[in-house]
């Protein structure tokens, strides 16, 4: 059976990242234009259960890669496991998601391929056959549109871009095991141990709604406000690099050029200027709230709503109202 | 112990970044050229690394036209001690011919630590690191925020989403930084001076043709932005209402 696309979906602790639905999903659109079948590949350590769900997803044939080696991600048993799945299947085409995973694990299976990626892409189209990748390059000031001149063709996909399509009914899903040609002594960098952020909070890159706080926060102690925005709308908190340079938030929350992309339906600017390289990292967000007292700061000229006005007032009053929305 | 660093240059951040009329290319006049801001954290690392183990040597090395020289000198003036050019006529060579064209110059040279930097902030790929890794067949952590070395191992830990993942690894490596590695060092006017004068090894290599190509640039569509709702806390519940029955995004 020709299986034209494999999704390379990714687990943590036995859950699919809502990125491998993403993924699958897309993988399920560019295989009903291209002809042929859907194949998603599982890697971890007694996760044989995680497969059938995956047909709800489109997905007509799941690969197991199941193995203590993968209790963490293994950089070099996952690209190793991958690429010889990769030629088993004659895969034309390859998706991963642009996580941390992602990111570490697509590159080395192109090089092990010896084929072109196209990073972090934002769609992808079937044109004469061919797949066509749409990325943003120079931090999202252009969206360069990508032909590939090697097969496979692999792209790993940016976080919450893509549609997620469920269909009904349980089809026929073929499940089988994904041979890993690696043994534990093989493996040169090998995850010790996961340090778990506080409270193992929401990733700024994966949460569907984002508060953000800059420099206008002034002090460590003042995020508790964003907090509690956050935490009615479940969102993760971030930060601009003034705010992360002084000290106040971690570099994991930083938004922007040197640090995450995010791509949330929401993100919520809180005493932020929008110099451009914080833009790079937000700006494809879907929808875009500013509170800044300055009515003249460049984040008003992106934001889709704006507020003028101190946030110390604004956010907890915005917190008040918004909880009286969700508890409806 | 020998440290190499692989560095690019790239437009400087502020840039305003304009498509050439055929719309396969980027205007490269009026850009300000610096080194890559994530390799500046690598080529950090590096002096540091120097500074606590004497004996250390530094090379960076950067595949690109001649015009890289400059970043190259701004490594050196923070603290470099060797320095390769691989240079290409191409502006833009895919991260495969990048990655073939690092692979083939590390070969020849000597190595107990390769650092780069995560990815460059002009096609921000994020390839070249692993790629290179692959091909020259040694372990590699990416994203690191911190990295520790001791007796023929590294300890890196690396940056995922809600945690960090401490590796081991063995050296040789290929470890690329993320922010918050370090805080790079701004080059004292001695260093600027000697860098000036330092010799930069030229070595010519064929580039491999492109795997991924670029066929177009866009502008990404304009935001309609400026919709201020209003002012101070008054605004909150128009700004609920619009979020709510307008944006549908709460
Ligand atoms: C190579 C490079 C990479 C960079 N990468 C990033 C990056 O990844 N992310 C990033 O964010 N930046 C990045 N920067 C920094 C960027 O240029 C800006 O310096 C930074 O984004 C400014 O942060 P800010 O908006 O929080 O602070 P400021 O620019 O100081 O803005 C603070 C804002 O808060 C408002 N304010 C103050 N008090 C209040 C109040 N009480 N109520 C309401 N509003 C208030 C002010 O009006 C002002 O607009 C980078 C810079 C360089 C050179």
């Amino acid at each position: 059976m020709a299986y034209s696309v494999l999704a390379v979906t990714e687990q943590r602790n036995g859950s699919f990242r809502k990125v491998s639905y993403e993924i699958l999903s897309e993988a399920r659109r560019l295989a009903d234009e291209l002809g042929g079948d859907v194949a998603a590949a599982i890697l971890g350590n007694e996760i044989a259960h995680l497969a059938e769900p995956l047909a709800a997803y489109g997905a007509d044939a799941v690969f197991v890669a199941d193995d203590p080696i993968f209790t963490n991600y293994s950089p070099e048993g996952s690209s190793k496991t991958i690429t010889e799945l990769v030629k088993k299947l004659e895969a034309k085409v390859v998706l991963f998601g642009a996580t941390a995973m992602g990111k570490d694990l697509a590159p080395r299976v192109a090089a092990r391929l010896d084929v072109g990626l196209a990073t972090d892409c934002v769609a992808l189209r079937v044109e004469n056959g061919e797949i066509i990748a749409r990325r943003p390059m120079y931090a999202g000031k252009v969206i360069a549109e990508m032909k590939f001149n090697t097969s496979p063709v692999l792209a790993s996909l940016r976080p919450n871009v893509f549609a997620v399509t469920e269909k009904d009914g349980a089809s026929n899903i073929q499940i089988e095991k994904a041979e890993v040609p690696v043994a534990q002594n093989d493996l040169k960098a090998v995850v010790k141990e996961i340090i778990a952020r506080s409270g193992g909070k929401l990733d700024v890159s994966e949460a569907t709604i984002v508060v953000s706080g800059g420099r206008g926060m002034k002090a460590p102690e003042n995020f508790k406000i964003l907090e509690e925005l956050a935490e009615v709308l479940g969102a993760a908190v971030g930060a601009s690099r003034a705010a992360v340079d002084a000290g106040w938030r971690p570099h994991s929350d930083q938004v922007g050029q040197t640090g995450k992309t995010v791509s949330p339906n929401l993100y919520i600017a809180c005493g932020i200027s929008g110099a451009i390289q914080h833009l790079a990292g937000m700006s494809s967000s879907k929808c875009i709230v500013a509170v800044n007292k300055d009515p003249d700061a460049p984040i008003f000229q992106k934001a889709d709503y704006g507020i003028v006005g101190d946030l110390f007032e604004v956010v907890p009053k915005l917190t008040e109202e918004l909880k009286k929305i969700v508890e409806k | 112990m020998k440290i190499i660093v692989c560095a690019k240059q790239v437009p400087d951040t502020e840039t305003r970044i304009k498509i050439a009329p055929d719309s396969r290319h980027i205007e490269t006049t009026d850009i300000h050229w610096i080194l890559n801001p994530y390799d500046e954290y690598a080529v950090e690392e590096a002096i540091r690394i120097k500074e606590k183990n004497p004996g250390t040597a530094v090379t960076v090395v950067s595949v690109g036209p001649e015009r890289s020289t400059s970043a190259i000198r701004t490594a050196i003036a923070m603290g470099a001690d060797e320095a390769v050019l691989v240079k290409t006529e191409n502006e833009n060579p895919d991260s495969r011919a990048v990655a073939k064209a690092l692979a083939e110059t590390l070969q020849s040279m000597e190595y107990d630590l390769i650092l780069f930097g995560k990815q460059a902030v002009d096609d921000d790929n994020l390839q070249v690191g692993p790629r290179v890794a692959e091909l020259l067949n040694l372990p590699c952590v990416t994203f690191v925020a911190e990295l520790e070395l001791g007796d023929g191992k590294a300890i890196a830990k690396r940056e995922i989403e809600g945690g960090i993942e401490v590796y081991e690894t063995s050296l040789p490596a290929i470890v690329t930084a993320e922010k918050g590695l370090n805080e790079p060092r701004y080059p004292a006017l001695k260093g600027i001076m000697m860098a000036k004068r330092k010799q930069i090894d030229e070595k010519q290599v064929a580039l491999e043709a492109p795997a991924v190509e670029v066929s177009k640039y866009e502008y990404p569509p304009a935001r309609e932005g400026g919709k201020i709702v209003g002012e101070g806390a008054d605004a909150v519940p128009e700004l609920v209402r619009l979020l709510h029955d307008e944006a549908k995004v709460v």
